[in-house]
């Protein structure tokens, strides 16, 4: 059965849009991540327009990331000072980001930046995530003595320290803004929530506790999707509601059998198929931009 | 384009003045004028049929709105496949579809089927003067070309028109699921001897209808209330899997 989407202007399968949300809800609920990284890619892929493709992604990220931020919420694993600040930061990043996109869109770069951002931060993210994997395999077997908890850096000299009693942590408040600032760009150019990015900063580099960046992090890609959306609603008119809503119902679905199958699998493995998943992902795209296109020559939006 | 049009005019008057004899009668109609883009379009077949009085040569062109048409040529930097140069057509039609009873070759000389925009290799698209000649703005248009074929927008291979007893005809045009909304014009041409003695133009309209119609026009007539929508549908959703996940 055919639907004709009304922004991105092209026939599509229902059931291959159902079935697209439901997959990629199935690996975010295995993998614990959004899987935006994954949805704006198959959609370009399929044939929708890259810029709609972003845009009504970062619509979906709002549901998904809704649902999850409620039942972490409901845990108490929300520090909402730090999640504040990382907002500020994250309104400031992907309101320049979808400034940057529709600059991009007229001077016919666009594609090539949402691809190579992809390549880029893909490629970077799961190769560390298939180091980090591997070792913490290969730790399990050793039984190595964990090193000291906290060590102090430069970063740790910066102004504006603040304490958040939540996390834990007394650090200068220009981190998370920051971090949160580099998320936003990239939400708004990638249409991703940027939690695969987002997690591992937090716990690395601000040194938050594991069990509250999840839900941190979940608050946070709310309020900047809700911005990314709006605003490319209002510049860019490439929010389509009806592929957000057919993505979302497959998507809800796919969550929910994910999850479970999550919990069933060790957290190594787990991590290690993850990074073999992104790592593949950005394989494909780099492949896009290597291998000499079937044409040279392409037709822009016409006006 | 409007001069072109009335250019192509007085050419049909003068082709009547000179040939006072030769003048057919045409009747040509579409059994769709307007076709609805609504939430099941797969595409759509539309029959034009007509009669002539005297037996000739019958053309049909369908073309869609013109509209400007930037071209992107990519180029190798650093092992990256990058658009490179980018040139814009003025006016090229979205859509283009032609059908003749025998090969347009046979029928007319090269002048007059370019006079007329008979064939895509004798479409007028506005390409600017000066920013490319020669060669360089064959490639851009061959280009332009090949891209709208391969979407299914511009006809590859004329299509045919049966004839029945000299004086009826008919032919179908395809408009497949990305064809583009607008006002698109079926031109019925009649030969003979080389030369357009009849036409006759018979207007077609495709839109958007329906619930597709309407969510594209709010998205861009108020973007901002179409965006908190679609933001507080998510929201919603988000909220309605969150009871769900928490009733399991």
């Amino acid at each position: 059965m055919q639907i004709y989407l009304p922004i991105a202007e092209v026939s599509v399968n229902v059931f291959l849009l159902l079935g697209l949300g439901g997959i990629i809800g199935f690996l975010s609920g295995v993998f614990g991540v959004g899987g935006g990284f994954l949805m704006t890619p198959l959609l370009i892929f399929i044939g929708i327009p890259p810029p709609v493709a972003v845009a009504t992604q970062a619509n979906n990220v709002i549901a998904s990331s809704v649902s999850g931020c409620f039942s972490q919420w409901s845990r108490g694993n929300v520090d909402f000072k730090m999640g504040l600040i990382l907002l500020v930061g994250g309104f400031a990043g992907s309101t320049i980001g979808v400034a940057l996109f529709s600059l991009l869109q007229s001077l016919g770069q666009i594609d090539l930046v949402i691809n190579l951002s992809y390549v880029v931060l893909l490629g970077t993210v799961g190769t560390l995530m298939l180091i980090e994997g591997a070792r913490a395999l290969v730790m399990r077997r050793r039984k190595v003595t964990a090193g000291k908890l906290h060590t102090h850096n430069w970063l740790h000299g910066l102004p504006l320290k603040t304490r958040f009693r939540q996390s834990r942590l007394y650090i200068s408040a220009l981190l998370p803004f920051t971090i949160g600032f580099g998320v936003g760009v990239l939400s708004a150019i990638m249409g991703v929530g940027g939690a695969f990015v987002l997690v591992p900063l937090m716990i690395y580099l601000l040194g938050m506790p594991t069990a509250i960046v999840v839900g941190t992090s979940l608050f946070q890609i709310i309020f900047v999707s809700i911005n990314v959306t709006f605003l490319h609603a209002i510049q860019n008119q490439t929010v389509d509601v009806v592929l957000a809503l057919l993505l979302t119902v497959g998507g809800v679905i796919g969550a929910q059998y994910g999850s479970r199958a999550g919990a069933k699998l060790p957290g190594e493995a787990l991590r290690l198929l993850l990074g073999i998943l992104i790592l593949a992902v950005a394989v494909r795209l780099s492949l896009e931009l290597i291998v000499p296109p079937e044409d040279i020559y392409s037709l822009g939006t016409p006006s | 384009m409007k001069a072109l049009r009335s250019l192509l005019l007085c050419g049909l008057i003068a082709a009547g003045l000179v040939f006072p004899a030769r003048s057919a009668s045409l009747v040509a109609d579409l059994s769709n004028h307007l076709v609805a883009i609504t939430s099941g379009f797969v595409g759509v077949d539309v029959l034009l049929f007509g009669t002539v009085d005297e037996p000739g040569d019958i053309v049909v062109v369908v073309r869609g709105p013109e509209r400007a048409q930037p071209v992107l040529r990519k180029s190798n930097v650093a092992g990256l496949w990058i658009n490179t140069a980018r040139m814009t057509f003025e006016s090229a039609p979205a859509f283009y579809f032609i059908a003749s009873n025998r090969p347009l070759e046979e029928i007319a000389e090269p002048s007059v089927l370019s006079a007329n925009q008979f064939g895509v290799a004798h479409l007028q698209l506005g390409l600017p003067p000066g920013r490319a000649g020669g060669r360089a703005a064959q490639e851009w248009r061959e280009a332009l070309i090949r891209n709208k074929q391969r979407q299914g927008l511009y006809v590859r291979e004329p299509a045919g028109i049966s004839i029945l007893g000299q004086r009826l005809f008919r032919t179908s045009v395809h408009l497949p699921s990305n064809v583009p909304p607008g006002l698109y014009r079926a031109e019925t041409y009649v030969l003979q001897d080389g030369q357009v003695v009849a036409a006759q133009t018979t207007p077609l309209s495709i839109s958007k209808l329906g619930m597709e119609a309407d969510l594209f026009s709010f998205a861009h007539e108020q973007p901002a209330a179409y965006g908190a929508i679609a933001v507080l549908a998510a929201l919603m959703a988000g909220w309605l899997a969150h009871l769900l996940f928490r009733r399991n």
